[in-house]
């Protein structure tokens, strides 16, 4: 709903385990200069700054968007923080498309990043909250058990969640961005690489990474002035349900299969799988490659799984997913969700490089976090909807 | 154009220096009793936003407990700013200008009795440079203040004045946690805490909730007798590095006051989230506010303090004075980050949109 927006400028950093050639603002102002490049704009032509990350603690600053106004180039405009775990970099070009769309701005910056070698994840994500569990084993302890109850309902074969991280890490040597770079990577040494979380393996999982991703989202005047294609926005949609609550299947959760179904709505798509040329999906770890093509209705229940062992999700096949590599390739966090909207938007302009999916028209970002429970999603096209 | 948006339910927790409840027990009942005023049913609700901090918590994702206290099923449309509520509000407000939805939950909601807060606020500053020498917010507070008195456009006393009045106001605030009847006089007598700031200029530590509930279109007529209209929201930040500013004057308050309309009328009241005294006379300053404008009736952020949710009971305090007929035409303000960084501007009315 809204005004019409699009993105018309995308920049990313090369992500890498540790950024210690730059500070936290040279991170961001990388990523965003890029954008601004990509947009022929300066920052003299930037109406606001969307920031967005996961939490604090990641880096140990205390609203780190404050002290990141200078770098941003936002002093005299408005600057907006968004948190909302995981899925925050696809919420945070959310809020800043809103702005488009509800007609105060023409152009926005928005900009998510993580420099995660600033502190420890693991340690961040274990606190001990009274009266609520501990989540001691960081994300993939927390995620392994709903994958083993994907595999019990669905019978899936083992060899399904390595298929995905071959996949994956086999499309990231056609980023240069992408942090792993693995080029002997094959389902063997997939599975001789350690167990961490049963079923999740060392090679089946996201690295921890450093990096930032920005875009410049604008209105159609300033869009159809822009020097390279514009990705339109076709639909936008979030979604967020409580951690706990009974008859929760966190699986498939309620609140993603709303989300999918308010965008698909809002898009005029009634059979994604047809429908829709590519998608970047939030896959930390790799058997959320089927659980979420099912739970986003490209596949039935049980489908999920036969799509990938078909080869249907490659580069090559007939619903590319994560051609850029993808969280399993490049993991900063706070930036991961914003990667995600961000490369769909490069496939529909067709200025995805080496891994372009031939004649992208329609381009699916997609977000998670905290528990299975925040979901932010949109839908790019070439045309103007 | 914007569309016209109103604020059609507010509530509050009380301030206090220490509140045993957690997050999810703050917020429900603030979160009920908004509801509940506005008359909007909770179902009904096309949208919501936060505004909190994992860094006085002491957690990381600690906002996502409140999705526990707000009833998010089935799942709802939500996000949340590692802002102040008043930010929340803002989100809101521009997800209502889509057209598509006719209501909003904001809340927001801080402990800061969980850790130190000086030292807490000390990791907002620019962590290369500056937080290396851990400079706390009322140290910080007393270099702006400093710099205030030599230009000559305040003193202490003034300083005293802005506090005293504020203690006083606050009491009859239910939500106050400090309040007073001081002669400035006295409070002068007293020693300082960082020269030139006394104890009577500095916020109590503070915590505490709001919510308001936000409507549009043809639900204000049905739910609100008096709605109370934002005419004009804006926020701007300046550059972070304090060297780079000059700490006596507010530009960003003075830009996202004049986009917000501050000048297009008198307003009756003011709510400005100054956590310190002489900051009140700086963002009055910034707004070119007149004398007969009456400063923070509630008492203000020096007589309840509740970090991210502070701005957002200023916007709150407004419209209930507003809505109690007894004024027509309010400013609302927040602010965030070390010695006024960045601010919002709220005006607020009761004209029929």
């Amino acid at each position: 709903m809204g005004d019409a927006t699009a993105v018309i400028g995308v920049g990313q950093t090369k992500y890498s385990a540790a950024r210690d050639d730059v500070s936290m603002p040279g991170l961001v102002r990388e990523a965003a200069l890029r954008a601004l490049e990509d947009a022929g704009l300066s920052f003299a032509d930037i109406d606001a700054v969307v920031l967005g990350k996961a939490p604090d603690v990641f880096e140990g600053v205390m609203m780190p968007e404050l002290f990141l106004a200078d770098a941003l180039g936002a002093a005299g405009k408005p600057m907006f923080r968004v948190h909302t775990a995981g899925s925050v970099g696809g919420s945070t070009a959310l809020v800043a498309a809103s702005l488009v769309q509800g007609g105060i701005h023409e152009r926005v910056l928005t900009v998510a990043f993580e420099k995660q070698s600033e502190s420890d994840t693991m340690w961040a994500l274990a606190p001990k909250i009274p009266f609520n569990p501990p989540v001691v084993a960081g994300a993939g302890g927390y995620f392994a058990p709903h994958i083993r109850e994907y595999i019990r309902r669905t019978n899936a074969p083992d060899h399904i969640g390595m298929k995905v991280a071959v996949k994956d890490r086999l499309n990231a040597l056609k980023n240069p961005y992408a942090h792993l770079q693995i080029p002997d990577i094959s389902l063997e040494s997939v599975m001789a690489s350690p167990m961490l979380w049963d079923p999740i393996r060392y090679l089946e999982t996201c690295p921890s990474s450093d990096g930032a991703c920005a875009m410049v989202l604008a209105s159609e005047d300033a869009a159809t002035r822009a020097p390279n294609p514009p990705a339109w926005i076709h639909a936008t949609a979030m979604r967020s349900e409580p951690i706990a609550v009974a008859g929760r299947d966190e699986v498939s959760p309620q609140a993603g299969l709303d989300c999918a179904a308010d965008l698909y709505g809002q898009a005029g798509i009634t059979d994604p799988r047809s429908e829709i040329d590519v998608v970047e999906m939030y896959v930390p770890f790799s058997w959320y490659e089927p659980m979420w093509l099912e739970n986003l209705g490209f596949a039935e229940e049980g489908g999920g799984w036969k799509m990938v062992d078909d080869d249907a999700t490659t580069l090559e096949g007939e619903l590319p997913v994560d051609p850029s590599g993808g969280v399993l390739s490049s993991n900063a966090i706070g930036a991961s969700g914003m990667i995600r909207f961000a490369e769909a938007a490069l496939q529909v302009r067709g200025m995805a490089g080496e891994h372009q999916v031939d004649g992208a028209r329609i381009g699916m970002g997609h977000a998670y976090g905290g528990g299975s429970q925040f979901f932010a999603m949109w839908i790019v096209g070439r045309e103007k909807p | 154009m914007p569309r016209p948006v109103a604020i059609v339910g507010f509530a509050q927790s009380g301030s206090l220096r220490r509140d045993d409840r957690n997050e999810p027990e703050m917020i429900a009942p603030v979160v009920t009793e908004a509801l509940e005023r506005s008359g909007v049913p909770r179902r009904e609700i096309g949208f919501t936003c936060s505004g909190s901090s994992d860094f006085l918590a002491g957690q990381p994702f600690s906002f996502v407990a409140g999705l526990d206290a707000i009833g998010a099923w089935p799942p709802i449309r939500e996000s949340h700013v590692e802002m102040d509520g008043a930010w929340a509000l803002y989100e809101a407000w521009v997800r209502l200008q889509h057209g598509d939805l006719d209501s909003a939950l904001v809340y927001g909601f801080g402990r800061s009795s969980m850790g130190d807060l000086g030292e807490v606020l000390s990791l907002q500053l620019d962590p290369y440079t500056v937080g290396p020498l851990w400079p706390d917010a009322v140290s910080l507070a007393a270099l702006q203040a400093r710099a205030l008195i030599d230009t000559g456009r305040a003193d202490e006393r003034a300083l005293a004045e802005v506090a005293a009045r504020s203690r006083r106001d606050a009491a009859s605030n239910p939500h106050a946690q400090v309040t007073g009847d001081h002669d400035p006089e006295a409070l002068l007598r007293e020693p300082y805490v960082a020269d030139p700031l006394r104890k009577h200029d500095l916020p109590p530590i503070s915590d505490g909730a709001a919510a308001i509930v936000l409507a549009a279109g043809d639900l204000v007529a049905k739910v609100a007798q008096r709605p109370v209209w934002i005419r004009g929201i804006d926020h701007r930040i300046e550059a972070h590095s304090l060297g780079a500013r000059d700490l006596t004057r507010s530009p960003s308050t003075t830009l996202a006051g004049h986009r917000a309309g501050v000048h297009e009328a008198t307003p009756d009241l003011a709510e400005l989230y100054a956590p310190f005294s002489h900051q009140e006379l700086i963002l009055r300053d910034a707004l070119g506010l007149p004398d007969g404008v009456t400063i923070n009736p509630s008492g203000g952020a020096l007589s309840a303090n509740p970090i991210m949710a502070a701005g957002l009971v200023r916007i709150g305090e407004a419209a209930s004075r507003l809505a109690a007929n007894g004024a027509s035409r309010a400013i609302a303000h927040a602010t965030s980050g070390p010695c006024l960084q960045q601010n919002l501007v709220c005006v607020l009315d009761t004209e029929a949109a």
